[in-house]
This record gives structure tokens, C-alpha cells and sequence, in this order.
């Protein structure tokens, strides 16, 4: 594969005393979406807050874009290009919509045309643009998360489950937003269970399973071959 | 299932509820002075006493300011910020010493000169020493509330012991410049001149923090990082530097505190600060953690309960603001003005 944005080379990780992370290695290929499929408690999350720094790997290296992040704190990823969508959305509920983009925006102000495109892809934000963000619902909440992290261009998006516990018309929102994020050219890492979502904006998967990638190929392989899904994740994706 | 909501133009505001659940608080304020008339009965006693529980709740909250965003932003329990108060208190009270010419002289500018620059020293010092603070005592424990107990009670001590070796044991007493002194009469009561100052200085300390943490970058990563520290520093600012900032900003304003409190009470002692830790903890805690605003709030409520029982009870003043702190934890457990954290 022709130099990857971000590549992981046995990257170990302990929470307390519990080796979560036992040696995960896998490449994010520039410009496409990958994703990261798994049983729950796996390490997906996990493996997305080592990659920015909010657990620290104990082995192993974490190549982004030719620099070694490891040295690197939770800030200084971020302003190497790595924009993060938490699994718990990370909203900041005392602020205001606008605050909460405003916070994201770390070279001034935040930029007129690009937030004039957010509004155009999550509407919500426009109308409730001053309000308190602890008021909007989680839909809601979500596309501020991802829009937060989007209000600047990042070079590589982590986004961890977006489509949890969404509405169906608001998932499809939220795929029309990431894929017109990756015709931008971003790389994307998303961790996703939705099967549709996944089929949808994936070009590679990786499979986790306890700490490890069992599995990596293309999107397609994988969505096709149900034998595949029921050996690696102990179900077939389709049925989800 | 709903569909998104159609693009509207109009920016919504907070709705009714929503602002009058957050102004709710402030009107505590009001409402326990109109409570004092009644239970007072004389209205010049009631006034006196009034402008004395301000200006009271005023310099409390001077020194609970920096306290509450130090504890919302970090969750650190720094016990040793009162030694900051009487740090503050000595430095200020000896460059006063130092410019007795000023200080003394019948000239409200040189007066006001003179406690400026006393004020301007504490302040500097409280901030230097705090930085050599955060990075001796605090940093080591991160994450540990025992630890924090521990050592920043084991810091007070011996940073009080310092005063004592630079200072001397003995308390000191002092006067207040001459034109800080005496009372102009309002409505046949008689004011304190010095407690109106307290009032002025307090409130506009208090509007330019809420301008900073309103209206400035730094504020609002201040604000977002009393809430969920980590996403903060997932967007690209190291949150670490800003604690820094805001805990050096928070002693001296501890100091600034320690001088106006050294002018009211005209003496000081090594245990000042100390002294006031318990006042300071109740408007921390019944403000909310963290919370600017609430400390704000929960020092006037405070100042004035003080000094309405202190007259009527004199027994009962400090049980009445454990009892207020009961109250108010009853009604909200989080305090008046709650941060909710994010994680
Ligand atoms: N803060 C923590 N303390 C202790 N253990 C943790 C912590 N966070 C995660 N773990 C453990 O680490 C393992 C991996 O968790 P992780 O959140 O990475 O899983 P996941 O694949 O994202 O799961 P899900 O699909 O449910 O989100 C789990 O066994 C979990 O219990
Ligand atoms: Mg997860």
C-alpha cells in the first residue's frame, strides 16, 4: 500500500491494570474510509483514544503522516491534523452551539464558507446555533460532534460510532456528511456496528477481536462473504 | 422518528424557562435582604448591616474565585490557598508600612496610591509563589484527593511558619489610609467608607471575570474545560498551561483578597487565611464546583447571613451559614450553579 496516512505497528495499551490493547497493527490508507468492526468491548474505543492520545500505548508505534505521534500529547495530535469524534460525543453541554464550533476553530474565528456548508449539511446547528448545546437531542448532539471536529480541515478524522442510537432519516444525514467529507479527500478512521452505514462509506475494514486485528481487507470482500462476517465477529453482519 | 428540523434562519435563544432556571440564584440575593428588614425590624441597623454582609460576601469571593475554578478545572483540593490570603495580607501590610508617607498622609490619590501598589505587590508575590507551588506541591498529585488534602495542608502550615519567620509571631495591627477611614451617612445610617470600596472593588472584579471567561478564547476554554478536560485537550489545547495560568491568576486574586481583608479588619495574623478557609469552602461548595457565578452568589448570601445573625444571634453566625450550605445542598445537591462535567 502507497504510504498511508496512518499506520499502527504493535501498539499495546493498558487500562489500570488490564492489558486492553495486545498488539494492534493496521494502515489507514489516504483519502478512503476505514473502518473498524467489532464485538462489543473488543477495543475499537480503545484503539481510537491511543491513536490520539488519550490513553498511552505502553509498545509499539503510531506513524502519522510520517511523524511518530508517541511523544506527542492529546493537543499536539490534534494540531498535527487529527480531528476526533468520541464515542461519547464530547459536548460541551454549559456552552452554546456556537461555542462549541468556535473552541474547535484553533486558527481564529471559524471560517464563514465552511461553516455556511455545515449548516447546509446539519441544519440543526444553524437554527439552534445559541442555544445552550445540553438542549439538543442526541441526533442533534451527534452532528455537533462531528461538525465540531470537521470546522477546520483535518487531515486524518477518528469518529467513533456516529450512528449510535440514531433515527434512521438522521444516519442517512450523517452518511451524506461523512461521505462528502471524504470527496474533500480526508482519510477517515470510523469505528461503526451499523452494517448499512458500514457498507455504505467503507473502502477497508479491519475486524477487532479481544485486543487484536483479526482481520483487514476491503469493505466489499467482507460485506459480501457472510461466512467471513459469522467467523470473525460470531455473527453475520447482515443480520444486524 | 422525525426528521431533522428545516433550516431555519433564526438563531434561537435560551428559552424562558431555561434563563429563569439559571437566573433563579441571583434573586437569593434580594430576597434574603428583604428577609433581613423584616427579621431586623430598625432599617438604619438593617442598611449598616447590609452594606457591611456585602461588602463582607464581597471579599470572600475574591478569595473564592480562584479557588472554585482551580477545583472545577483540575479537581484539585488545595487547602493551601488560604496561606496565600495571609501571604498576600503581609506583603500588602508591609509595602504599606514601607510607603507610610503615602499611606498616611490626608490625600485620598496617594491613599489610593499607596494601597495600589500594596495590593499590586501582594498580588505579584502570591503569583510567583503560586507558580513554584503548582509545580512543587500540586503537580505530584494529580488525581489523588487524599494526596491534595495531605500535602496542601502540610503546604499551609509551612508556608505560615515562613510568615512567622519573615514576620515575626506576633500579630500586627494597622490603620487604614485616613481617607479610607470613617463613615458617610446615607439615609441616617451610617456606611463605612472602606466596605463601600470592598463593594465597588468586588463587583467589578467580579464583571471582568465573567467578561474574560464570557467573551474571551481563553474563557471559553476555561469554561469547557471545568466540563470534560479531555475532549479540550482533544482539540488541540494543552489544558495543563491554562491550569497554570488560572492558578497562578486564582492566588493572586487570594492575595488581593488577604489585603483588602487585612484593611477591614486592620490586623493580621499568619492563621488569616486560614481562618477563612471554612467560609470559603461553603461558597465554593453551595456555588457549585467550579462555577464563577455560584462562588458569586454564595459569598453575598453568605456576607449577609453573617452579619444579619451576628446581630441577632451572635451565637449562632457561623452554624447559620452551615445551615444555609444544608439548605441549599438540599435543593441542589450539585450547588446553585452546577458544572456538569462530562465525563
Ligand atoms: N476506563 C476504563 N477502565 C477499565 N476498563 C476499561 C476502561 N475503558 C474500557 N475498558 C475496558 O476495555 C475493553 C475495551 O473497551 P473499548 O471501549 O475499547 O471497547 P469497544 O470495542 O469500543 O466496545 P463498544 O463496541 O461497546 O464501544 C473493555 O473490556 C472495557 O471494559
Ligand atoms: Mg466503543
Amino acid at each position: 500500500m502507497p504510504d498511508p496516512i496512518l499506520r499502527l505497528t504493535d501498539v499495546a495499551t493498558d487500562i489500570a491494570q488490564y492489558h486492553i490493547l495486545k498488539g494492534v497493527g493496521f494502515e489507514v490508507p489516504r483519502g478512503q474510509v476505514t473502518m473498524i468492526l467489532g464485538r462489543n468491548g473488543v477495543g475499537k474505543t480503545t484503539t481510537m483514544r491511543t491513536i490520539m492520545g488519550l490513553w498511552r500505548n505502553k509498545a509499539g508505534r503510531i506513524d502519522f503522516d510520517g511523524t511518530d505521534l508517541s511523544p506527542l500529547s492529546a493537543a499536539e495530535r490534534c494540531r498535527a491534523g487529527i480531528g476526533y469524534v468520541p464515542e461519547d460525543m464530547g459536548i460541551f453541554t454549559d456552552l452554546t452551539v456556537a461555542e462549541n464550533m468556535t473552541l474547535a476553530a484553533l486558527s481564529g474565528p471559524p471560517d464563514a464558507a465552511r461553516l455556511d456548508w455545515l449548516f447546509t449539511v446539519f441544519p440543526p446547528l444553524k437554527t439552534f446555533w445559541s442555544s445552550s448545546a445540553g438542549n439538543l437531542s442526541g441526533g442533534q448532539k451527534q452532528m455537533l460532534s462531528i461538525a465540531r471536529a470537521m470546522v477546520e480541515e483535518r487531515r486524518l478524522y477518528l469518529i467513533d460510532e456516529p450512528t449510535k442510537g440514531l433515527a434512521p432519516a438522521i444516519v442517512s444525514t450523517m452518511v451524506g456528511a461523512l461521505r462528502e467529507l471524504k470527496r474533500q479527500g480526508a482519510s477517515i478512521l470510523l469505528v461503526e456496528q451499523n452494517f448499512a452505514v458500514a457498507r455504505a462509506l467503507g473502502d477497508r475494514a479491519l475486524v477487532m477481536d479481544d485486543g487484536r486485528v483479526t482481520w483487514s481487507g476491503a469493505m466489499s470482500e467482507l460485506s459480501t462473504d457472510t461466512g467471513l462476517q459469522e467467523r470473525l465477529m460470531g455473527l453475520s453482519l447482515e443480520a444486524t | 422518528m422525525s426528521a431533522a428540523p428545516d433550516h431555519k434562519p433564526t438563531f434561537a435563544r435560551l428559552s424562558l424557562g431555561d434563563q429563569l432556571g439559571r437566573a433563579t440564584p441571583y434573586l437569593l440575593i434580594p430576597a434574603l435582604i428583604v428577609l433581613g428588614y423584616f427579621a431586623i425590624g430598625a432599617p438604619t441597623s438593617w442598611l449598616t448591616l447590609t452594606v457591611s454582609g456585602l461588602a463582607m460576601g464581597m471579599m470572600i469571593f475574591i478569595m473564592a474565585s480562584g479557588l472554585t475554578l482551580v477545583f472545577g478545572l483540575m479537581d484539585i483540593i488545595n487547602f493551601g490557598h488560604g496561606a496565600f490570603i495571609s501571604l498576600g495580607a503581609f506583603m500588602g501590610i508591609s509595602v504599606l508600612f514601607w510607603l507610610s508617607g503615602w499611606a498616611t498622609a490626608a490625600s485620598l490619590p496617594l491613599n489610593i496610591a499607596a494601597v495600589l501598589l500594596a495590593i499590586l505587590a501582594a498580588m505579584l508575590l502570591t503569583g510567583v509563589v503560586a507558580w513554584g507551588f503548582e509545580r512543587v506541591i500540586v503537580r505530584p498529585v494529580y488525581g489523588s484527593h487524599l494526596k491534595q488534602i495531605l500535602i496542601t495542608v502540610g503546604a499551609l502550615i509551612v508556608l505560615e511558619e515562613l510568615i512567622h519567620v519573615i514576620w515575626g509571631g506576633q500579630e500586627i495591627f494597622l490603620n487604614r489610609p485616613p481617607t479610607l477611614q470613617g463613615a458617610v451617612t446615607f439615609a441616617g445610617a451610617a456606611l463605612e467608607k472602606y466596605r463601600i470600596l470592598a463593594v465597588v472593588v468586588g463587583l467589578a472584579i467580579f464583571v471582568a471575570l465573567r467578561l474574560v471567561l464570557r467573551r474571551t478564547k481563553i474563557g471559553l476554554i476555561v469554561r469547557a474545560g471545568v466540563q470534560n478536560d479531555e475532549m479540550v485537550e482533544a482539540l488541540g489545547y494543552r489544558l495543563k498551561l491554562v491550569f497554570i495560568g488560572v492558578f497562578i491568576a486564582g492566588s493572586a486574586l487570594a492575595g488581593l483578597g488577604g489585603v483588602m481583608w487585612a484593611l477591614y479588619e486592620q490586623v493580621i495574623t499568619a492563621g488569616m487565611g486560614e481562618n477563612m478557609m471554612i467560609l470559603i469552602f461553603i461558597v465554593v461548595i453551595i456555588g457549585g464546583l467550579g462555577s464563577v457565578e455560584g462562588a458569586f452568589i454564595g459569598a453575598l448570601l453568605v456576607g449577609l447571613l453573617q452579619n444579619y445573625v451576628a446581630f441577632l444571634e451572635p451565637k449562632i453566625a457561623l452554624v447559620s451559614n452551615i445551615g444555609l450550605m444544608t439548605a441549599i445542598l438540599l435543593w441542589r445537591p450539585q450547588g446553585m450553579m452546577p458544572v456538569v462535567k462530562g465525563h
